[in-house]
């Protein structure tokens, strides 16, 4: 089966019990593109990357990763993905390198050793192979968890917010590596809570209540929400910030440094909020940035399920 | 920081309840297990059994023969049945089928009616001493008067001395030592313990720590897993088996009379039926402590039912039905006689196929119930 989209579903729905986690998502990646994904705590991220990788079973819907159907062919899609849990999963009795052979044995690798090493260089992991796993640090962890995912270079990548709890270099050096890979050609969907990574992706999902509700590249996103933003300068902005979240018309208000952001969907009751609040500030209409946009999405949608 | 503040004390103590009560299946279990131990020593075990299985063979049958099994059946402690060779009751007694052979000679209502002191002969399955204490004591207090009717009247008004003689051979045991029916029933004990118990945990384990997860998104197949988490504890049940046979043999002058190859065949069985199940009981718990307390329901009636504390024989019917389903009461059947009696693969068949079963029909279920998603 030839295609050029690499996850390929539509209408996946799962419920557990009676609360419906995935309702109707569609959604279609291309090859070697980055796609982040993006929704609130409890809107479905986990449980769509679990469906994708045939870890559960939709109750409805179908369709195809890497060309495999994922409810019948959920073993072929296992040799072609790597995985990586939103919690930390490998054996903390084991070493770095005893972790990753271990993996390398599973996928059947034929030059097992090589591969382990290979990899361990890449991820700079090499210093830490005789470490035991449950003694690294956060950003160790997932270095080591991003090496086993990888270890068997799979087609696609499925990282669930990989990048929770690890410090801003850690983050970097994590996202330099991804685009790396996804520049060779690997599909990447990557769930994740960070505006700086969203903006990194080639395309952003975001989904609400197990819906998929905006998608495309970051300025798409943001163009779509229809978010008219300004931006205010001057002194005293955070108590100025206070005093307008109570205003009509105001979506939201977020301080930046030395920056305050007014986002609203109406131009002519946020013109009027900030003719009030001229003293010694100075306002300029701005590009909604894609905070702006999310909040407005967070705040539009409720928090998800 | 003060010393011991109540409130605090008290606000952990709500906590504990709290989650207490999310896992009801832990409330179930101390609910259960309790109500099983008091239904189990109520009404199952009873340390002075009585009507044991007890083969006869007779050469002729006379009134005094009749005589003599009606006096037996009738103390309640022996129940009659008949055997037409010698070689049957052999093979009968080997496999536990009876606990007694009553044996009486060619002559022997000729030699009571004139007033000879004929002797019977009883051998009794002594590997178990408690399981025929009773028995035994009854047999003996079966005196004088058993034939007052049936002898010629002439003699039964001369004498007070019993006019036969009950010659009790105290088979494969005899001098009676309880360490010879404990320590051979140990080594099935001591196996379920450690692969039972063990290999319960060990895929809760897994999905407690967040490595399931991984594993099911990796490509390997329940099989694979299920076998490869088993195999090692196989070679921990073996190392411990041979470890408790020599120290049983030289320390606890244990006998070794039959095939030691065969028997460590037959644990190979015993032990795969404890992982099957061990497994099982991982699959189905959702925590560690669950499976734990899914291991000890189990470990329980395999104490009481299968005849290591309590005398098998000495249990009502239903219990023996539950306690034959256990792998256990299989395993120190064979243990007892192949150590003590002798006992070959003939005699330990009838225990060896049930073994066998309950192995794979469990095995089953523990593959069906490994699931491959985390639904």
């Amino acid at each position: 089966m030839v295609t050029d989209l690499a996850i390929d579903v539509h209408d996946l729905s799962k419920s557990f019990g009676a609360r419906k986690v995935i309702d109707g998502l569609t959604l279609q990646v291309p090859k070697g593109e980055i796609c982040g994904f993006l929704g609130g705590n409890g809107s479905g991220k986990t449980t769509t990357i679990r469906l994708l990788c045939g870890l559960l079973k939709p109750d409805g819907g179908g369709g195809t990763c890497l060309g495999f159907d994922v409810i019948r062919e959920a073993v072929q899609i296992r040799q072609q993905i790597g995985y990586m849990t939103q919690r930390f999963s490998f054996y903390g009795d084991l070493t770095v390198a005893e972790n990753l052979e271990f993996v390398a044995r599973l996928y059947q690798m034929p030059q097992r050793d090589r591969a382990v090493r290979d990899v361990m260089q890449r991820m700079e992991l090499a210093d830490r192979a005789t470490q035991l796993t449950s003694q690294l640090s956060g950003g160790w962890k997932q270095r080591l968890a991003l090496a086993a995912c990888v270890l068997h270079a799979p087609q696609l990548l499925l990282l669930d917010e990989p990048t929770s709890g690890v410090d801003a270099k850690a983050r970097r050096e994590f996202w330099d590596m991804i685009t790396t890979m996804a520049a060779g050609g690997m599909t990447v969907l990557v769930s994740t809570h960070y505006m700086d990574e969203a903006e990194r992706c080639r395309r952003i999902v975001y989904l609400s209540g197990g819906r998929l509700i905006v998608q495309g590249t970051a300025d798409e996103v943001v163009r779509q929400t229809r978010l008219i933003t300004f931006e205010a300068t001057g002194p005293d902005i955070d108590r100025v910030a206070v005093a307008l979240r109570r205003e009509p018309g105001v979506e939201s208000v977020a301080v930046f440094g030395r920056a305050l952001h007014v986002a609203g969907m109406e131009r002519a009751a946020l013109e009027r909020v900030i003719e009030r609040y001229r003293g010694g500030l100075s306002w300029h209409e701005v590009e909604p940035r894609l905070d702006d946009a999310f909040i407005h999405l967070l705040r539009e949608q409720g928090s998800g399920g | 920081m003060t010393g011991f503040s109540f409130r605090r004390f008290l606000a952990m103590l709500r906590k504990e309840w709290i989650q207490m009560r999310r896992d009801p299946t832990t409330i179930a279990l101390t609910v259960a297990v309790p109500l099983l131990q008091l239904f189990l020593f109520g009404y199952a075990i009873n340390a002075n059994p009585r009507h044991l299985p007890t083969g006869v063979i007779s050469a002729e049958h006379s009134r005094y023969e009749r005589t003599l099994t009606t006096a037996l059946a009738n103390t309640g402690y022996f129940d009659i049945r008949s055997f037409a060779t010698e070689r049957e009751a052999e093979l009968a007694l080997a496999r536990g089928d009876v606990l007694f052979v009553l044996n009486i000679p060619p002559d022997f209502a000729r030699a009571l009616d004139r007033g000879e002191k004929p002797s019977v002969l009883m051998d009794a399955d002594a590997t178990d001493p408690t399981a025929i204490g009773y028995a035994t004591a009854a047999l003996a207090a079966l005196g004088a008067n058993v034939f007052s009717r049936d002898q010629p009247a002439i003699l039964g008004t001369q004498t007070t001395a019993p006019p036969f003689e009950i010659v009790l051979h105290a088979r494969y045991n005899p001098e009676q030592v309880t360490a010879l029916n404990i320590v051979p029933g140990l080594i099935g004990l001591i196996l379920t313990f450690s692969t039972l118990v063990i290999t319960a945990l060990s895929i809760t384990r897994e999905r407690e720590s967040g490595t399931m997860e991984n594993l099911l998104a990796m490509p390997v197949r329940p099989a694979e897993v299920m076998l490869g988490k088993i195999v090692p504890y196989v070679g921990l049940g073996y190392v411990q088996t041979l470890l408790i046979l020599t120290t049983s043999v030289v320390v606890f002058a244990i006998p070794v009379r039959g095939s030691v190859l065969l028997l460590l065949a037959a644990l190979g069985v015993f032990i795969a039926c404890n992982l099957a199940l061990g497994f099982t009981f991982s699959t189905l718990a959702r925590t560690q402590m669950q499976a734990q307390q899914m291991a000890q329901l189990a470990l329980l009636p395999s104490f009481m039912l299968s005849g290591f504390m309590f005398p098998f024989q000495g249990m009502p019917v239903w219990a023996r039905a539950i306690g034959e389903l256990m792998p256990l009461t299989h395993a120190l059947r064979i243990c007892r006689g192949l150590l003590l009696k002798g006992n070959g693969l003939t005699e330990i068949f009838p225990d060896l196929w049930p073994m066998a079963l309950f192995a794979a029909v469990v095995g089953v279920i523990a593959v069906r119930s490994y699931r491959e998603t985390l639904d």
